[in-house]
């Protein structure tokens, strides 16, 4: 459990890294190094030069812009996790933040490390998707970015151009009271990688009609994928347990279930389905004020 | 190459391969071997230290990433050479061990824990330390340690584990 040899760079800017990652071919960019480090450890990475962007300045930080609340990459997932912002503008963030990893890895990994790395199971990906965000990215040839949906390209793959770095992380804010969320797992442990997550979000009028509803799944799938067609279903429903059974049935049954050793296909469907309707049950009674 | 790193209160330079782990560093360049090797991958917790006063696992961090920060070992855990802080005391106390392998990072997990919650119900003790594997005591004991050491603690009205 040792890593091959490397050259380490800690550039002081950005401009300064995007240059080293242009002219090395096999450099990687090392944020909070979670999983690139035990990746390197067990050798299925083997960089000839990291170069670490912790020392960056303007690469860290939670603002709000517009619609959207900016997280830069490098923000710790711990700063994110207890966040007022992400509380207060966030919800579904704020809920599955606790999710990732354990307190020690949160407090090294970062934000934009996880949303690059691109795990299948990782949850801010997954939230990322489902609030329909965009990542943004700079190279030497200049700023570039895209939509979370457009993002995510299979496992531990994206579409982040070879020689461009993340800088920052999007999430729409949902305008209006009555918003509820809901984030569940299932993984062999508390806290391993997910076999399935889902995530909701939804938004009801004051008679508890849903206006407005986001619904993703994440770890059964190669990248995290949100349902439109059950979002769309159940908007204008009450959220009764069969409106939601009904609306599930399609888009569950159409996903791109991954085969691996730890779960059949077929019981990451049946989870899914039953996590994603947990989700969205959560969201409404939280909406409505019910606690569950 | 040479990187200079804060440890327990002290500057220390030390001449390393970058791929060296904060942890290999630790242990064989400054000889804290209270951080303990595990499984070198992030999953056991055994090698945990506080990076800026946060639990973090010191072998998912290279030797050079490490400038800059304040690290902390379980060395400094203690009020004097041959004593025990309060935390360490209680884990003796509650025999929250058995072969100790994975106590330092208990330990530390611990006492960032108590540092910002003083009365952590057991639920958030058991969260605190979910990320630390013990595989001798079944946990009861340790949760029981930290409980006391939480008590103790709020009676002597001190830093957390001086």
């Amino acid at each position: 459990m040792k890593a091959a040899p490397f050259d380490y760079a800690r550039p002081k800017s950005l401009g300064e890294a995007a240059s080293l990652l242009a002219a090395h071919e096999d450099a990687r960019i090392i944020a909070g190094g979670q999983t690139l480090v035990p990746m390197m450890a067990m050798r299925l990475a083997r960089p000839t030069l990291l170069i670490d962007i912790a020392h960056i300045d303007g690469l860290s930080g939670i603002c709000e812009e517009g619609a959207q609340v900016v997280i830069g990459a490098m923000t710790r997932q711990a700063s994110a996790e207890k966040s007022s912002l992400v509380h207060a503008k966030l919800p579904l963030l704020a809920a599955a933040l606790p999710w990732v990893g354990h307190t020690p890895t949160r407090n090294r990994g970062t934000v934009g490390g996880s949303v690059a790395n691109a795990d299948p199971a990782a949850e801010i990906p997954l939230v990322l998707v489902t609030l329909d965000g965009e990542v943004r990215w700079q190279s030497e040839k200049g700023q570039g970015g895209c939509k979370a949906n457009e993002f995510f390209a299979g496992p531990m793959s994206t579409e982040l151009p070879a020689s461009a770095i993340l800088t920052e992380v999007r999430f729409p804010v949902w305008d209006g009271g009555n918003i509820g969320v809901g984030f569940h797992e299932a993984s062999a442990r508390r806290s391993d990688f997910a076999y399935v997550s889902a995530a909701a979000q939804v938004q009801l009028d004051g008679n508890g009609k849903c206006i407005r509803c986001a619904l993703g799944i994440g770890g059964a799938t190669p990248f995290p994928v949100k349902l439109d067609a059950a979002c769309a279903a159940l908007e204008g429903t009450m959220l009764d347990a069969k409106d939601i059974a009904a609306a599930l049935v399609a888009d569950v049954a159409g996903l791109d279930i991954m085969v691996d050793g730890h779960a059949s296909p077929a019981y990451r469907r049946r989870v899914a389905a039953a996590l994603a309707a947990r989700a969205l049950s959560d969201a409404r009674d939280a909406a409505t004020g019910v606690r569950a | 190459m040479k990187i200079t790193l804060h440890v327990n209160a002290g500057e220390r330079t030390v001449d390393v391969e970058p791929r060296t782990t904060l942890l290999d560093c630790l242990r064989d360049e400054l000889r804290l071997t209270g951080a303990h090797s595990g499984c070198e991958h992030g999953v056991c917790g055994a090698c945990t230290v506080l990076i800026d006063g946060e639990p973090a696992r010191s072998c998912l961090m290279f030797a050079p990433q490490a400038e800059g920060y304040e690290i902390t070992t379980v060395e400094a855990m203690s009020p004097a050479p041959g004593e025990l802080g309060i935390i360490q005391d209680a884990f003796c106390a509650a025999h929250g061990m058995q072969c100790g392998y994975c106590t330092p990072g208990m330990i530390l997990t611990a006492h960032a824990l108590l540092k910002h919650n003083p009365s952590p119900t057991r639920a958030e003790i058991v969260e605190a330390i979910s990320g630390n594997l013990c595989r001798c005591t079944g946990y009861g004991q340790i949760v029981e340690a930290i409980e006391l050491a939480a008590q103790r603690l709020r009676g002597a009205n001190t830093e957390a584990a001086r």
